[in-house]
């Protein structure tokens, strides 16, 4: 009990030292949070992604469309459930900077595929009703004041034109990994006028998503798929959703690593702060140290005392850092939102605050400990200041 | 009178450990601040050089990229016949009718895919890029299944050095040429006759049209022109702004986040800078006392304890922008989520960035300082003198 009196009043001594401290600490692990976070967010695509679903798409690249006739082969091979399947329209709403998801896919079985994204039952039967229909994730919605019955007028950029959408529902995510800032409306909109303006180009579909009966079917189906269509002029590369973001993700990976390594450089640069406050400060108390010793209070006390004070900083600075990371975190993730569909804190990312700090606290101890364990009691009464 | 400069130096190198702790805490924040500027610096700089002032590319309407336009021969050959396209000393046009297609290939080691732009060139395509030299090899002949690589493919993707081939659109290609591209996009690229890859790849159209302007300041007309031609659906751009509109969300994304890691770091080290200097003070206050006694003034004092603080302040930054240096070896090569391919840019440092660092890094220091300075100089002698 004594102890921990101690290491209370020892803390606030200098008060000013010690919040300017907790403030650094406080700063460092808001930073650390968010660092944390964008990296999270890189991977937002692929915690959502489900285990019973495959994406198939052109083996040359995504680039290259497949023929639309594939989709009556797939539901033939068993294991195969639903078969899905959509373009990338790629269209930009007003300006470019307006950026967001937008896909022309098979509305139904799309659905039926993704029952996270979760539309009232009337919304629902508008949207499969109105072949001109679109729906749109909550936050995107938002964002552009959109409400349902509007006409949205998205530029083609892949497939020319200004195309002509009515929004008939608004989804909402069922889980928190859930992209609220995507737009789709009905594939057959987009072949159709293509049929018209660029017949060469119809009948074509970007990708097909398809639901396996068991999970741990996927890669015979994967295989079944791919041999389907092998020395066809539309070869298939078929891989789980999981691997398919991560594909994505890999290809950015330099940035990710990027940020992954100054995460790390700003718990240096907070172990160096907090050492250098530690080292000061348990050298003005050497003198009081030594008197501890002569009064026989042994190494191990004065350690608990050291290592007491500095983990007590650092748990006050993080827990200041952990509450401001919520809002800043909110602020970044709308200025940064067309990057981030999905940016919201993690408990891990939490747990590796904590640890962080607990880190810092604990190294920042051991130089100021060791030093003042050494030294020999009539030394350190001997030293002034 | 002045305390000497030598005064407030040796004060620092008598308390080492807190000297260093405190620098190399500014170093690190410097060493950031300054990485951040070369990644900006060194995309810019490839974007630059990638794209040629004289040079418009020519796109169909609203497409917002190489890859997702498309130009039928017709167009193309309208195009060409335009009296603004240069001529080249064999008397051909300066233009170029190209196709940019994606593929995705394995990497070297790892075998993760990544995407790569194929280019499907003609005779011209070389000319009109002069930052582009052929390393080894030769060029594809025309009629052939044969690819000339870039540097940064040959060494990163399989199958794609000299002699080795590459399999895509049901043919295999023959790697007969490394082009050195210097510090450009085109390094990130694998270059094909055009003819032969619109069979393979089954697309009959052209996807972009690049040509020399035989005077410069011609643009805008030609623009305004072929833009209201009813035969035409296309959109012309320098070349220059076109690849700067390619990596404007990358640039954008580098900026945020590289100033929002600034802030928060550089008031981290501040807090550091401040925390010692407080202490610093603090320790000397007897000192202090004394200075005052033998007369020097309240400003000597305060100028002493800043320049204590600038000079740790500088000491992290030269440390800071040391390290950053050795950042140029490295070479960041990353998918530009515009255009989906691969972009591979260098750390580049700069006159500007080295003043930048610096001004920084006093910045931080007299920040830290200040406070803690104006502190020292408003003590009371006597008080001074008594306190330790």
């Amino acid at each position: 009990m004594h102890l921990l009196r101690f290491i209370y009043k020892n803390t606030f001594r200098h008060t000013l030292r010690t919040s300017l401290t907790i403030l650094g600490i406080a700063i460092v692990i808001l930073a650390f949070g968010l660092l944390r976070t964008v990296v999270s967010a890189w991977y937002a695509g692929v915690e959502a992604s489900s285990v019973n679903r495959l994406v198939t798409r052109n083996s040359i690249s995504l680039v290259f469309p497949l023929p639309v006739s594939y989709k009556e082969k797939m539901r033939q091979i068993s294991g195969v459930q639903f078969v899905s399947y959509g373009n990338w329209f790629g269209g930009i709403y007003i300006d470019e900077k307006n950026f967001f998801a937008n896909f022309a896919v098979e509305p139904k079985s799309y659905l039926e595929l993704y029952p996270e994204y979760v539309l009232s039952p009337d919304q629902e039967a508008a949207f499969l009703r109105d072949r001109k229909a679109a729906i749109a994730g909550e936050k995107l919605a938002t964002k552009y004041g959109w409400e349902l019955g509007d006409t949205i007028i998205l530029k083609g950029t892949i497939f020319p034109g200004n195309w002509e959408f009515v929004l008939r529902g608004i989804y909402r995510g069922r889980d928190k990994s859930t992209d609220e800032t995507q737009f789709f409306f009905h594939w057959d909109y987009l072949n159709e006028t293509l049929k018209k303006i660029l017949p060469l180009r119809a009948d074509q579909t970007g990708f097909y998503l398809i639901g396996i009966t068991r999970p741990d079917l996927a890669e015979e189906v994967a295989i079944a798929i791919d041999s389907t269509f092998k020395n066809s002029l539309a070869e298939t590369l078929t891989e789980t959703e999981k691997a398919f973001q991560l594909g994505f993700v890999s290809m950015s990976e330099a940035i990710v690593v990027a940020i992954q390594m100054v995460s790390f450089v700003v718990i240096i640069i907070i172990m160096i702060v907090l050492s250098n406050t530690m080292a000061m400060t348990a050298r003005e108390r050497i003198g009081e140290y030594a008197i501890l010793k002569t009064l026989g209070f042994g190494g191990w006390y004065i350690a608990a005392l050291i290592f007491g004070e500095s983990l007590f900083i650092a748990t006050i600075g993080c827990a200041i850092g952990i509450i401001c990371t919520f809002p800043v975190a909110k602020v970044f993730g709308n200025t940064l939102g067309t990057y981030f569909p999905v940016f919201h804190v993690a408990a891990t990312t939490i747990c590796f605050d904590i640890a962080a700090a607990f880190l810092v606290g604990a190294t920042a101890a051991i130089i100021p400990t060791w030093r003042a364990i050494r030294i020999r009691i009539a030394d350190g009464l001997r030293r002034i200041g | 009178m002045k305390i000497p400069f030598l005064y407030s130096f040796r004060n620092l190198l008598t308390r080492r450990l807190t000297t260093t702790l405190t620098a190399s805490g500014m170093a690190l924040v410097v060493f950031v601040f300054a990485s951040i500027l070369m990644l900006a610096e060194g995309l810019q700089k490839t974007l630059v050089n990638t794209g040629s002032y004289n040079n418009v590319v020519v796109i169909r309407k609203a497409s917002t990229s190489e890859v997702q336009s498309s130009i039928d021969r017709q167009q193309a050959a309208i195009l060409e016949t335009q009296p603004e396209v240069a001529f080249g000393t064999n008397g051909r046009r300066l233009l170029a009718k190209e196709l940019v297609v994606l593929i995705s290939l394995p990497k070297r080691g790892s075998s993760k895919p990544s995407n790569v732009v194929i280019r499907g060139i003609s005779g011209s395509s070389l000319l009109l890029r002069p930052q582009v030299k052929l390393a080894e090899g030769r060029m594809p002949r025309p009629g052939s299944s044969e690819i000339v690589a870039g540097q940064s493919i040959a060494k990163r993707f399989k199958g794609g050095g000299m002699g080795e081939t590459l399999r895509f659109g049901m043919r295999d290609w023959m790697v007969v040429g490394i082009f050195d591209a210097g510090n450009t996009g085109f390094g990130s690229e694998i270059w094909g006759d055009v003819d032969q890859l619109m069979q393979a790849f089954r697309r009959p159209v052209y996807s972009s049209v690049l040509f020399q302007l035989s005077d410069p300041s011609a643009f805008t007309k030609f623009k305004a022109r072929i833009e209201r031609d009813p035969r035409l659906t296309v959109e012309a751009k320098r070349e220059i702004i076109y690849y700067e509109e390619q990596s404007k969300m990358m640039a954008k994304f580098l900026r945020i986040m590289g100033l929002s890691l600034t802030i928060i770091f550089s008031l981290g080290a501040i807090i550091g800078a401040m925390v010692t200097m407080y202490s610093t003070v603090a320790n000397r206050t007897n000192e202090i006392g004394t200075l005052r006694a033998l007369g020097f003034q309240r400003v000597s004092i305060l100028g002493a304890f800043l320049m204590e603080s600038l000079i740790l302040g500088f000491l992290g930054g030269c440390a800071g922008l040391f390290c950053a240096s050795f950042m140029q070896l490295l070479t960041i090569s990353t998918m530009n989520f515009q255009t989906f391919s691969e972009l591979a840019f260098t750390f580049s440092l700069t006159f500007g960035i080295i003043y930048k660092s610096l001004a920084f890094s006093l910045i931080m220091g007299f920040l830290g300082g200040v406070l803690p300075a104006v502190r020292s100089s408003r003590m009371n002698i006597v008080n001074a003198l008594r306190a330790g």
